[in-house]
Parts: structure tokens; sequence; C-alpha cells
């Protein structure tokens, strides 16, 4: 087989999937512990998020980086769901999948596609709001200004509701897509039982842990 | 006991198939399925139409050559059972049984539940063997030393009789079972080491080629498999493949 066969391979586009994944998992996590300062003091959260905000490694580098490992990973996301149901031209007239398989595997267009819509709202809210503010109106630095940008979101009763009803599918996408990612790249040993159970944890975890952060922030306003 | 059965019915390749009814009686717990269907057919036969095309061969659970997707599972309602092994008893009188061959792009339907499982012998000629010297000095296998953990899992691998219960269930139609049952058998043994890095690349180029769908990991085949492969022979064939790629 030649070697230019790899990359269009099945496997490839798998452990892609899985990689990109696993990225976006880093990243969740470091966006939870933050997010997580403000609840217990805003003067933490704001200096972390001023870093955050104003670090040139973290704006130009890390940033870009993460914004391509989004956007790969839904596009891959879509192709694979494309190419799937293509290889299955006649569906079932019963199919009884429940029987095999858990709702979150066989579902993971459907949370993910909740998690892009939710990322467009979480972009519109924060991110286009703080890229005008830094480099189009070009503001002074305030670095007591986050605490209360975040707060004032979670006023609106319909965003917090939007914003947890997404986590709950980010949830169940992290249900099966933690676990999923290391088993794609032949991860799959004495050690995967452990694994699992760290999976499940910071799929539950992480996610009601943002529900929480935004429940709180729209009680105590 | 009475059932109901709703069969896909199609006259050959290219016609277009549909759901037939067929209402039966006097099925006995202690009946196989096929047994059912052998009954359902004499019936047909007496009343001059065409009999009900499934495919079987050993009847004992070992050939990998009855199929059927039963009820919305592949091989049924039991587990580590092929179609064949299926009893009767495992439905309840009055029961509606829905009757469909595997589906996939690459299983195309030959006639009514017969479907060509073609892809999966040429997924096998592409790379599933080892090449042996057969002149005379051929060495006994049961001279190489083989630790039992690898001789075990690569035995687990081999039990794979190639039904398709893997692709007819998996969301996807992908054949990943399959082919990582083939790959391992021979990468876990000293014999099959020496073309492993060929053997998983042309597999898998072959596996794609077919036009069966991408593994999601929803582990419906390992559920479904009447032999009981394990996923774990998925993420071994993952790390064969990436391993033999990177070498080149």
């Amino acid at each position: 087989m030649a070697k230019s066969a790899l990359l269009k391979s099945s496997i490839a586009k798998k452990v892609a999937m899985a990689l990109s994944g696993l990225f976006l998992v880093l990243f969740l996590a470091q966006h939870f512990f933050i997010n997580m300062t403000s609840v217990f003091s805003a003067d933490t959260f704001n200096s972390i998020s001023h870093f955050m905000g104003n670090n040139p490694l973290v704006q130009f580098v890390i940033q870009p980086i993460l914004i391509v490992g989004v956007i790969f990973h839904f596009i891959m996301g879509f192709v694979l769901e494309f190419k799937n149901n293509s290889a299955r031209p006649i569906s079932y007239a019963k199919n009884n999948g429940a029987a095999n398989s858990s709702w979150a595997s066989r579902n993971m267009i459907v949370s993910g596609s909740v998690v892009l819509a939710f990322l467009l709202l979480h972009f519109y809210d924060f991110w286009v709001p703080e890229m005008v503010y830094k480099y189009v109106d070009v503001s002074p630095l305030n670095e007591t200004r986050y605490f209360h940008e975040l707060a004032e979101k979670f006023e609106s009763p319909i965003r917090t509701g939007l914003y947890s009803l997404s986590f709950l599918l980010l949830s169940l996408h992290l249900w099966h897509g933690f676990n999923s990612s290391f088993q794609s790249v032949g991860f799959n040993n004495k050690y995967s039982k452990s694994l699992h159970t760290l999976g499940y944890a910071f799929a539950i975890v992480v996610p009601f842990g943002f529900i929480f952060i935004a429940l709180f922030h729209h009680f105590n306003h | 006991m009475k059932l109901t059965l709703k069969i896909w019915r199609q006259k050959n390749a290219a016609a277009e198939g549909k759901i037939v009814e067929y209402p039966i009686d006097g099925i006995e717990p202690d009946m196989s399925f096929l047994e059912m269907l052998d009954i359902l057919n004499d019936e047909l036969i007496v009343k001059g139409e065409d009999t009900v095309a499934f495919d079987h061969d050993c009847r004992e659970g070992i050939c990998g050559m009855c199929s059927l997707y039963i009820n919305g599972e592949a091989h049924g309602p039991d587990r580590l059972v092929t179609t064949c092994q299926l009893h009767m008893r495992k439905f309840k009188d009055g029961d509606t049984i829905f009757i469909e061959p595997f589906r996939a792009k690459a299983f195309p339907v030959i006639k009514d539940l017969v479907v060509d499982r073609g892809a999966f012998d040429r997924i096998q000629q592409s790379g599933g063997f080892i090449s042996v010297n057969t002149s005379g000095n051929t060495i006994d296998a049961n001279t190489i030393p083989i630790p039992k953990h690898d001789a075990d899992r690569a035995f687990d691998a081999a039990t794979c009789i190639g039904c398709g219960a893997c692709v007819a269930s998996c969301k996807n139609s992908s054949a990943m079972l399959f082919v990582s049952a083939k790959v391992s058998q021979f990468a876990l043994l000293p014999q099959g080491k020496v073309e492993a890095a060929d053997r998983v690349l042309n597999m898998v180029a072959q596996m794609d080629a077919e036009g069966f769908g991408n593994c999601t990991n929803t582990g419906a085949c390992e559920v479904e498999c009447p032999k009981g492969i394990s996923l774990e022979n998925i993420a071994r064939m993952n790390r064969e493949y990436l391993s033999a790629s990177l070498k080149g």
C-alpha cells in the first residue's frame, strides 16, 4: 500500500477525530478550572482572565490552534457521519440499537451539533465582544472587568437555561467521546478500566460543574 | 406458538424489495429459528408460492453462513449464538417478528434474506494468511514456544466465523471487528509477525475499498458477535496500522 493512502484511510480519520477530541478535552478542563474560580473569588477570576486575555502566547499561538482544532473536529465529525450513513443505503425496518449500545454512542452527531450551536452562542456572548474590545475599539486595559461581564451574562434565565441544556448534551458527548478516543488511538489494556472510570467522572464533573457555575451566577446576581 | 412474521422479500439483486407479512401457527418453543423458517417455506410450497431464501449451512453455530436481522438485532435477541442456534423459546406466543437481511452497501442483497458477503473474502485474500514453505521441511507450529496469554488471545480472535453480524449491527456498517480479528490472530503469533505490516495495511485498504463505514466505538458489534470477539482487537489493529504506516 502506498504511504499516501494513510491519510485517506478510515483508521487515520478516526485517530484524527480522537486526537482533536482529546485536545478539546484538555481545553475544556482548563476552562472549567478558570471559571470555577469565579465562584470563590472575583479577584482570582479577574487576574487569571486578564492573563489569558493578554498573554501573547495564549492569544496568538494557543487560541488559533484551539480554533483550528474546534473547526477540524466539527468538520471531520460531519464528514464521517455522512460517509458512515452512506455505507447503509437501505435502513432496517426494525432496529434495536438500545440492545447493544448506549444512546450517547449512537448520537454523537446530535450531541455534537448541540455543542456546536452552543459554541456559536458562546462566541457571540464572550469571544466576539472580547475581540471587539481589545482589537477593534482598542479599549484601555481593565483588569477588573471580567467577573462582571461573566455574571451579567447569566442574569438572563433563557441564556442560563440554554447553557445548562448544552452542557447536558456535552456531558453525553464526553460520556462516549472521552473513552472512545483512547480506543481509537489503540489504547485498550489493563489500565483501560481505570481510564474509563476517569472518563465517566470527567463527563459528569466538568459539564455539571459548568452548569453549577451558570446557576450560581444566575441566582447570586 | 402462533406468530406474525414480517419478512423482507426481494426477487433479485436488481429488484425492489418490501416487507411481507406471514402468519404462522404450530411453532414449538424447542424449534430453532431456521426450522421455523423451514416450516414457513413448506407451507409456501404447498400454496405454490416462492419460498423465502435464507443462508444456512452447518446449523451448529460454527460455519458463519446463517445471518438474518431479527427484531432489530443480528442473529436475534439471544447472546453469543448464531441464528441457527437461536430457539423459538426466546419468543412468546402472539409475537410479531421482523426478519431482514444484513444491511450494508458492501453486503448487497442477492435474494430475500441472502446477502453477498464476498467483501469479507476479498479482505481475507488481501492479507489474512501467512506464507509458509510447504516443501516438506515445514516446522511444526507446536514446536515454537508461544506465551499462553498470546496463544489464548490469538485463539479468541481466530474464533471469528466471518458471519458479518458486526457489520449488520454497527450503525456505520463498519467491518472493523471482523478485520481486526483476522489481523490480531496472526499479529499475536510469531508466524504472523513476518508479514504483519503488509497484512494490516492491505486488509484495511481493502476494507475501505469495499465501502464499509468507519468505526465509532459504539461497541454494538462486540455485543452482537456470536463468538464474543472483543473490541480489544480493534484497538490492536489501530496500533498495528499506525505503526506499519509510520514505518513505511
